[in-house]
């Protein structure tokens, strides 16, 4: 008798693995593949998704990711993020102020009129959800017309490269209290530092930054609802270029290496009571990820309201407990431990059956005594 | 993905290896301790092994010989992934199926059957690092209570356990205490198993990699199941109706952890090894005799 016990184990795997690639390619002999640049381009907004959850800002590599996981956001954000353990951490940005941000697109929710004025840049926010049936048949002509004939009608007078904060002109008027930062204390690194509770809010931003989109956003919507009450106004979502400075490796001065894709988030919420002497200010939450996903800025920014309320107070809510936030959000994280229920796990069911027998003759044997 | 696609050996940079490897030198000082580590991701999904994969790799060198098995076998398809990606990741080892030729054995939900000796290393991958999180759910606490090795919550689980079924209900992660202080989850073996923890002559690593945790059992420690004075640790039973101890059908074993499955030729059960290695083994000792 042969030993039954999963066998050729190693041969399944590989017919899976070329099954799956024939599926990438099952359109047909006529098909082209799906070039990245298209994918990076006019699948902008997966790409944004998959730099943003995948913690890495490489569109190129996030646009490959997407292609061979033929457009799974969890499974290209994880091959992303698999690629980064690979390489060492060499040095360490500063901070970086968001008021030099070369923005494409600015709103407050708190002001009709800001400073710098409101700018709606490309947004599907009024856009009407009507199928565009002529996209079914689009000719590479009338496609590329499309780009041409924007950049014809644009208008001559330029757009300021970037707008003042309107935080900054919230805190000058004292409804915001100031920013409270120790120079001393350095960002919490989540990627080379476990968390372990309670956690500084660095390390609460950087987890909700790569957080999946769909997780941050089921558990801030649960305090929008209801279990929870942050009430949160949108004092500012600006979405825009970041340059990125690193130290010059001899002179030690700050030089531009590039810019980043951000999405980033103001929202300000109901005062509270504060230390006695000093006079009530609204409170602030903050959020931020790579790649323009405004829904996930602004859950980020309601959750980070949310957990500095469960931090002062003690959480009241889901939404204000810092466990059940950040080890919860993770796409990388849940959709492992969610898959890996379909490995084999005879042994602990056999472990199992032997509990339940064990306690099924005892009741037996307690009934007939 | 060979060297020259531009990995490092072992996958992982070198500085994230040296930090698994201090890792593993404060848990083997403080034997059970979960050490917090930072935990990169692999390319295979978290709950796959990755804790123990990351352990592996940040321990394994050219001329070492390497094992890995999951449900017991060196066969079973996430065994045979993790040690091609070992392979394909680290050049110049060396793997095998025997547990005698390895040095160093990678595993999920099994111990080996046969004793393992001090100069090899077993890590085992872990889902649940924590035996308290059947009672209470915040990270936070649990850490005071394993800080003042307050198990009492456990203790009344197993006790209400007993007023409701007459048994201790938990079939595998038994919570076991490590020299007297802190009760680990040995990840999901079997009860049968967890004998073989307790003056284990090899040193037993554990990593959860989504728990992002490393603990130990250093080996000749003290590996107590939590268990009260007047209701004994019972591993599994393999006795049939008659309480005769049933052989595996293939080797005739009758001292092995047992799988059972229905032959589907005849709709019959059967009973088989666990431990394919330990399996084939007797066989081949019949084969002498």
């Amino acid at each position: 008798m042969g030993y039954v016990a999963i066998k050729g184990g190693g041969k399944a795997i590989e017919a899976a693995e070329s099954l799956l690639d024939f599926q990438r390619a099952e359109q047909g002999a006529d098909a082209l593949p799906l070039d990245t640049d298209s994918i990076e381009h006019q699948l902008r907004n997966l790409t944004s998704r998959v730099i943003s959850e995948g913690g890495l800002y490489h569109p190129k590599l996030a646009a490959l990711a997407i292609k061979q996981c033929m457009g799974d956001s969890l499974e290209a954000a994880f091959t992303l993020r698999a690629y980064r353990s690979t390489r060492p951490r060499l040095l360490e940005t500063a901070i970086h102020n968001s008021s030099g941000m070369r923005v494409t697109r600015r709103i407050s929710a708190a002001f009709k009129d800001i400073p710098g004025g409101q700018m709606l840049g490309a947004t599907t926010d009024y856009y009407l959800r009507l199928l565009r049936m002529n996209l079914l048949d689009e000719s590479p002509e009338q496609f590329q017309k499309v780009a041409s004939n924007w950049f014809k009608d644009m208008p001559k007078d330029a757009v300021p490269e970037t707008f003042p904060k309107v935080v900054d002109a919230l805190r000058a008027e004292g409804l915001l209290p100031p920013v409270n930062r120790d120079p001393k204390s350095d960002a919490f690194d989540i990627t080379r530092d476990p968390l372990v509770f309670p956690v500084p809010r660095s390390a609460a931003l950087a987890t909700m930054a790569r957080a999946e989109q769909g997780g941050l956003l089921t558990i801030a919507y649960s305090n929008m609802r209801g279990y929870g009450d942050v009430h949160p106004t949108v004092a500012e979502l600006r979405v825009g270029y970041l340059p990125v400075f690193l130290p010059h490796p001899i002179t030690g001065e700050p030089i531009e290496i590039g810019e980043v894709l951000m999405t980033e988030c103001e929202v300000v919420a109901m005062y509270e009571s504060s230390d006695e002497g000093s006079k009530p200010v609204f409170t602030l939450g903050y959020g931020a990820c790579f790649g323009h996903n405004e829904v996930k800025a602004i859950s980020m920014a309601i959750l980070d309201r949310a957990l500095q309320k469960g931090a002062m107070d003690g959480p009241q809510n889901p939404s204000e407990d810092a466990e059940f936030v950040l080890l919860h959000i993770d796409g990388i994280d849940s959709m492992g431990f969610c898959t890996h229920y379909k490995m084999p796990h005879y042994v602990t069911f056999q472990s199992d059956m032997d509990r339940l027998r064990t306690t099924q003759s005892k009741r037996q044997s307690g009934d007939q005594a | 993905m060979s060297a020259s696609v531009g990995y490092n050996f072992g996958f992982m940079d070198e500085y994230a290896k040296k930090e698994i490897r201090r890792t593993v030198l404060k848990a083997v000082a403080i034997p059970g301790y979960q050490v917090p580590y930072s935990s990169r991701e692999m390319p295979m999904g978290r709950g796959f092994g990755t804790g123990g994969l990351q352990l592996t790799l940040s321990l394994i060198g050219v001329g070492d010989n390497l094992k890995v098995i999951d449900q017991g076998s060196d066969d079973s398809v996430n065994a045979v992934n993790l040690r091609s990606f070992i392979e394909m990741t680290c050049p110049g080892i060396d793997t095998t199926t025997s547990v005698d030729e390895a040095n160093l054995i990678q595993s999920r939900h099994r111990i080996p059957e046969k004793p393992l000796r001090d100069d090899q290393v077993i890590v085992m991958q872990v889902p649940y690092p924590d035996p308290l999180v059947i009672v209470e759910p915040s990270e936070d606490r649990r850490k005071i209570q394993h800080g003042e090795g307050n198990y009492s919550k456990l203790l009344v689980k197993l006790y209400e356990d007993i007023v409701q079924f007459d048994e201790i209900t938990i079939s595998h992660r038994y919570p076991t205490c490590i020299n007297n202080h802190y009760v680990l989850d040995p990840s999901p073996i079997p009860r049968w198993d967890v004998p073989k923890m307790h003056q284990s002559r090899a040193l037993i690593l554990f990593g959860a990699g989504r728990e992002k945790k490393i603990y130990a059992v250093p080996p000749y420690s003290k590996a107590e199941p939590l268990v009260f004075d007047d209701v004994p640790f019972r591993i599994e039973d393999f006795r049939d109706e008659h309480s005769v101890r049933r052989p595996c059908a293939r080797c005739g074993c009758t001292s092995s952890f047992l799988d059972e499955f229905i032959d589907s030729e005849n709709g019959e059960k059967v009973y088989q090894c666990s431990d394919s290695d330990w399996c084939d083994e007797q066989l081949a000792q019949q084969g002498e005799c």
